[in-house]
């Protein structure tokens, strides 16, 4: 299968420009590239979410061009998506057939779906109960069920946008099993994912994009890892490492204390100090426990053990506004659902924090708001025709900035950013990450930062916590920052 | 051609210019539309006779925009309508000679009281059991006029008690009904809560993105609570105003479909029924506009039973207008011969 | 305790919970009845619960494919006197024979869900407004037509209303039931074996998946309004045959009724998850307490109302606790 010259616009935005793709029958084929690359849309492209504006599919030497994913499935075209999209209240079996039953007299063959469900689960090594609905299985349970219903509708080609974020180690070995055995088939895999381990260990091409453009292709095996994350980041080695290192390691006095800490599913027994003035790290691949932790301290949810203290008192926080009346605000990770407020002003956006402190009832007069967005707007380099512009509009990486201001505006002791940089161009990235070091040592506030970046990290952070599967598995200072040990330590061998 | 567009795109825009051509309709149609009479110191005219109708469905919407702009809604006003006149009237008694059996203040007060409890319970459902507004307060619109007929015993009760009847028409020496003041004393404390506290701000704020709203820091369940609450003292403060004017509780039929023509006011007042940015204003002039309709199709001859056949294509019309995907149809249209023209 | 835990999770998570709690308070209700009142043993009381809300069960029939898709439909009640009153209009002015009337109001209510569904899907409107709109519309008509009473005397109808077939020693049935038991089988046979009635299914789990997976969502949901807009006329014609006149207050907020069946019987507001028959016990279960409070005496009917919203109450907050119990129990693998 090749895609070329594959161009797609959106309003104002150029989403993918003359990309090409090439997929051979029997490879596994990395697609990356950071947030905002293209990497979705060009797989909505493939699979006819979204037409095309320019270029042309072909699939075996023939032209295709699906219209809708129903389209795509009969060309041969199957998709799992990231968050898994079945339907819950369906049994295992009927989401495999649904659209496509088989049928016995002109009705539903019941029987019929149930063996065939479960031969063809055996064959992916997973023996379940077919009858039963799809909620009560996990997520790593439903991802193969997904992959199932994708391969038995004779793909040719199966496209896995992101199958593991949200599995464990063991899960994830399970689902590369199953890749490895469909790619002995001769079905061409594309691989969507922003854990480079799994590329290395998985595929066989790597195809990068940057900012709608291609990049190129390149064989895994030939391509040295840092090579492929200045081609994903589009900077050089020597730019990567050039921007000078935090040294900064905050007072000796304690800010706040996690004493074992746990809640299910999200974390287990986890310690820490935080001292006033410190930039403190989260490293751990998503899902390791590192948000979660996040929300644990900011009062998003409730730790179901263990206690957390500041200046020697226990303090419980039953919800975020609680956090922040002790001074602890906490800048979410999803800035489309969980951050911005779509429909308001950039004003109003930077104001709700401070006025969600003061209460319904103290208003903040509009003279005082006016005052307090502008200094901010300007102390963060915020780019708006003006404060009354609804945030929406703006650019993704000006709505994060208006994110931290309204955390900034309510003067927290600790900050805690999480991928504060995600998605976002690289200029605005380094100004964040200047912004930390600076309030660190000039007001002292103490921050809690957490990315994927591994580099990011290490320059900005004095004290690394790793975590992996929701537990703290190290803790890292002064030299032992450095992207080897990080990585070593996520991967579990300090 | 800039400065129509954004005259057009204003959210007063549509009520307004539906009430003007209610107005000039009227004007030619319907003779002495806008005759004001002044008579033993009061004032008389269908213009009145509007203002005065139109006064509980501006309280009512009122509440309705709140529960509206945080993405939910209130069915159950119609029933709590109901409910707060039974309370009253049954307070002060259908006593034939004339006397309350509890004073009229406490009566009243008491009625309200009753119906913010059933905001309460409104609330409750909504924002602790997580239930669809739609579905939660479809409970209290089949129990209330249960609830009502329970308290008045099955019957209506006629109140002879002549001060209950000022509520709904005119206080001694007034030349205008009662009811225009009250409304104008509850649009007069909304626009306080709305530029003195940031209710609105929080509200629209849950409306338009509630988890991010809770992680800056609202109590988001809290703010949804109090807008039932809101909605249920609204419809309480209705009902009191619509048994009065007929100076009995009507359990089977006050303040029927009216929690409909409150949704409507405040749909045709530009806020979006998906919740998020409200315009209060809108809901006051659409009130105003939605009640003007009806008397204006009572003045041709339309029944009362007739008369949801035209409100149903008003519907229709302004969620066609709200709709995106119509707008893009228009626009596209527009784009079209705009080009043909050259 | 943990095993203990364990059973109780299989149990709420299991796909009849909910019909057998519906199936439990049928069977306490009957009982009850039974010890308090002799006339509960007569087969006949059994028999005129089904006469008496035929119409209903077909209703309920309607708004539960509503449901399912996530959906609601608040015309039933208005549409049913609409049927009625333009049956009784064709029958009395024009002479028309009775089955081409029967005919024209069935596709009457097929293009009413239609034009309702199409305005939902196309403009992305809130089922609730439209179908409030839908149910001012065709109540509104209903008393243009007439807003008086006009009484049917055609005699397929008049004889079809009298109609007595025995099921039971000393229990007959009406033709409206047999009308209303085909339609409910029919009902749970599409839902169960047609690839339509399992895409409604899916597009209540998930509408995204669904139309990921290449289901024909848009004409699914469609089709799903069509379905109640459909047996919301025959409803209507059922119940023509019950009251065999036509009359601007017929049926009025029947809706409720049927939504309250609906989910008594077990449907899902959110959509996905309902089960027909279960539906015919939430009638069932109606039936029952307006049989009590007539056979009471001294109770007003009011009080069905309220014991309805009750139960429907009752039956939310559960499915509230079942559906999060639910989601905990998932989070938890």
């Amino acid at each position: 299968m090749t895609m070329r010259g594959i161009c797609k616009y959106f309003p104002g935005v150029r989403a993918l420009e003359k990309v090409d793709f090439t997929l051979r029958a029997g490879e596994v084929h990395a697609l990356v590239g950071e947030n905002g690359a293209g990497k979705s849309t060009l797989i909505k492209v493939l699979t006819g979410v979204y037409g095309k504006d320019a270029g042309e599919i072909t699939m075996e030497g023939k032209a295709i061009s699906p219209s809708s994913p129903l389209e795509a499935m009969k060309c041969g075209i199957s998709t799992v998506y990231q968050e898994v999209n079945l339907c819950p209240n369906l049994t295992v079996a009927e989401n495999i057939f649904i659209g496509r039953e088989p049928k016995k007299a002109g009705r539903i063959d019941w029987k019929t779906i149930n063996r065939r469900a479960a031969e063809l689960l055996a064959t992916l090594n997973l023996n379940i109960d077919v009858t039963k609905t799809l909620d009560s299985y996990s997520v790593a349970v439903q991802q193969m069920i997904a992959i199932a219903r994708a391969v038995d509708v004779d793909a040719k080609v199966l496209i896995l946008d992101e199958p593991t974020s949200s599995l464990d180690e063991e899960e994830t070995q399970r689902l590369f099993d199953v890749v490895r055995k469909l790619k002995a088939q001769g079905l061409g895999i594309v691989f969507v994912s922003h854990f480079l381990d799994q590329i290395y260990e998985l595929c066989d091409q790597v195809t990068v994009l940057r900012n709608g453009e291609l990049i190129g292709e390149y064989e895994v095996a030939a391509l040295p890892r840092v090579e492929l994350i200045s081609k994903m980041i589009g900077k050089e080695l020597g730019d990567i490492q050039s921007m000078g290192k935090n040294e900064n390691f905050g007072t000796d006095e304690i800010l706040i204390e996690a004493d074992g800490i746990s809640a299910f599913g999200r974390i287990q027994d986890f310690d820490l100090q935080i001292h006033k003035g410190e930039v403190v790290g989260f490293a751990g691949l998503l899902g390791s426990g590192r948000t979660e932790t996040a929300e644990l301290l900011s009062g998003v949810a409730k730790p179901e053990k263990g206690t957390l203290r500041m200046s020697g008192k226990d303090v419980h926080f039953a919800s975020p506004l609680d956090a922040m009346q002790h001074k602890i605000g906490f800048c979410p990770e999803d800035r489309k659902i969980q951050g911005i407020i779509g429909d308001l002003t950039v004003r109003e956006n930077i104001i709700i924090g401070l006025q969600a402190k003061k209460g319904m009832w103290n208003h903040i007069s509009m003279k005082e708001q006016e005052k307090i967005a502008d200094q901010y707007i300007k102390l963060l380099q915020i780019k708006v025709s003006s404060p009354e512009q609804l945030i929406r509009n703006l650019s993704g990486g000006n709505q994060q900035k208006a994110i931290i201001a309204r955390w900034l505006v309510t003067q927290p002791d600790l900050l805690i950013l999480d991928e504060p940089t995600r998605g976002i161009d690289i200029g605005t990235k380094t100004e964040i990450q200047k912004m930390v070091i600076q309030l660190a040592r000039e007001q002292h506030m103490s921050i809690i930062f957490i990315s994927s970046e591994i580099d990011e990290m290490t320059r900005t952070c004095t004290r690394l916590v790793v975590l992996r599967d929701r537990r703290k598995v190290a803790e890292l200072t002064g030299a032992d920052i450095n992207s080897d040990k990080v990585m070593s330590a996520i991967a579990g061998g300090v | 051609m800039e400065k129509l567009k954004k005259i057009t795109s204003n959210h007063l825009f549509l009520p307004l210019f539906a009430l003007c051509l209610l107005l000039v309709f009227n004007a030619f149609a319907t003779p002495g539309f806008f005759t004001i009479e002044f008579q033993n110191g009061q004032l008389f005219g269908r213009i009145i006779d509007i203002l005065n109708r139109a006064s509980i469905l501006v309280i009512l919407s009122m509440g309705m925009t709140f529960v509206i702009a945080t993405g939910g809604i209130d069915i159950s006003q119609g029933s709590v309508i109901a409910i707060s006149g039974a309370v009253c009237c049954y307070l002060i008694g259908g006593n034939g000679d004339g006397t309350a059996n509890m004073p009229l203040p406490v009566a009243c007060l008491v009625a309200v009281l009753v119906c913010a409890v059933c905001g309460v319970w409104n609330g409750f459902l909504v924002s602790k059991l997580k239930i669809q507004p739609m579905v939660a307060t479809l409970i209290l619109m089949t129990a209330g006029r249960g609830i009502a007929m329970l308290i008045t015993e099955g019957q209506n009760i006629t109140v002879y008690y002549k001060p209950f009847t000022y509520i709904g028409g005119s206080l001694p020496g007034s030349p205008l009904p009662t009811t225009i003041y009250i409304a104008a004393i509850m649009v007069l404390f909304v626009v306080f809560i709305q530029k003195k506290t940031s209710v609105g701000l929080f509200v629209q704020a849950v409306g338009i993105n509630s988890n991010a709203a809770r992680r800056t820091g609202l109590k988001v369940s809290a703010i949804i609570f109090m807008v039932y609450v809101f909605s249920g003292v609204c419809a309480g403060i209705a009902g009191l105003m619509e048994s009065s004017m007929i100076a009995a509780a009507d359990p089977n039929n006050a303040g029927l479909n009216m929690e409909m023509d409150a949704i409507l006011s405040v749909a045709l007042g530009g806020t979006l029924l998906s919740g998020g940015k409200f315009y209060v204003g809108g809901s006051i002039i659409g009130a105003i506009t939605i009640q003007t309709m009806t008397t204006t199709l009572y003045a041709l001859g339309v029944s009362s039973e007739q008369l949801p056949v035209y409100k149903a294509l008003v519907v229709i019309l302004i969620c066609l207008l709200q709709s995106e995907k119509f707008k893009n149809i228009l626009e596209k249209r527009a784009v079209e011969k705009a080009v043909k023209q050259g | 305790m943990k095993n203990l835990t364990g059973i109780k999770n299989r149990i709420v998570g299991s796909r009849y919970f909910s019909f057998g709690i519906t199936l439990t308070l049928f069977v306490v209700l009957y009982a009850v009845g039974m010890m308090n009142y002799r006339g509960f043993l007569k087969p006949q009381v059994f028999c005129n619960l089904l006469i008496d809300n035929a119409a209903l069960i077909i209703a309920t029939i309607g708004i539960t494919f509503v449901l399912l898709i996530g959906g609601i439909d608040i015309s039933i009640g208005s549409v049913v006197a609409l049927t009625c009153m333009t049956s009784a209009k064709l029958l009395a002015e024009t002479g028309m024979p009775a089955l081409l009337v029967i005919l024209l109001v069935l596709v009457m209510g097929c293009v009413f869900g239609l034009i309702q569904g199409w305005l939902i899907t196309e403009f992305n409107m809130q089922p609730f407004i439209v179908t409030l709109a839908g149910q001012f519309f065709a109540r509104g008509m209903t008393a243009i037509i007439s807003r008086d009473t006009i009484v049917i005397e055609d005699p397929l109808y008049t004889s079809l209303a009298s109609a007595r077939i025995y099921i039971l020693p000393g229990g007959f049935i009406s033709v409206g039931v047999i009308i209303a038991l085909a339609a409910l089988v029919i009902g749970t046979l599409v839902l169960k074996f047609t690839r339509f009635g399992r895409n409604i299914y899916a597009l209540g789990g998930n509408e995204t998946s669904a139309q990921l997976m290449g289901l024909p969502t848009k004409r699914t949901k469609i089709s799903a309004y069509v379905v109640c807009g459909f047996c919301s006329a025959l409803a209507g014609v059922v119940y023509s045959l019950i009251m065999l006149s036509g009359y601007p207050l017929h049926a009025v907020s029947m809706e409720m009724d049927a939504i309250a069946s609906s989910v008594i019987g077990g449907t899902l507001m959110t959509g996905g998850v309902a089960f027909l028959p279960g539906t015919l016990l939430g009638v069932m279960i109606q039936g029952i307490i307006q049989t009590f409070i007539t056979f009471q005496g001294t109770l007003s009917a009011w009080w069905t109302r309220i014991i309805i919203a009750l139960l429907l109450c009752l039956f939310i907050v559960i499915q509230a606790i079942v559906s999060r119990s639910r989601q905990r129990l998932n989070s938890e693998h």
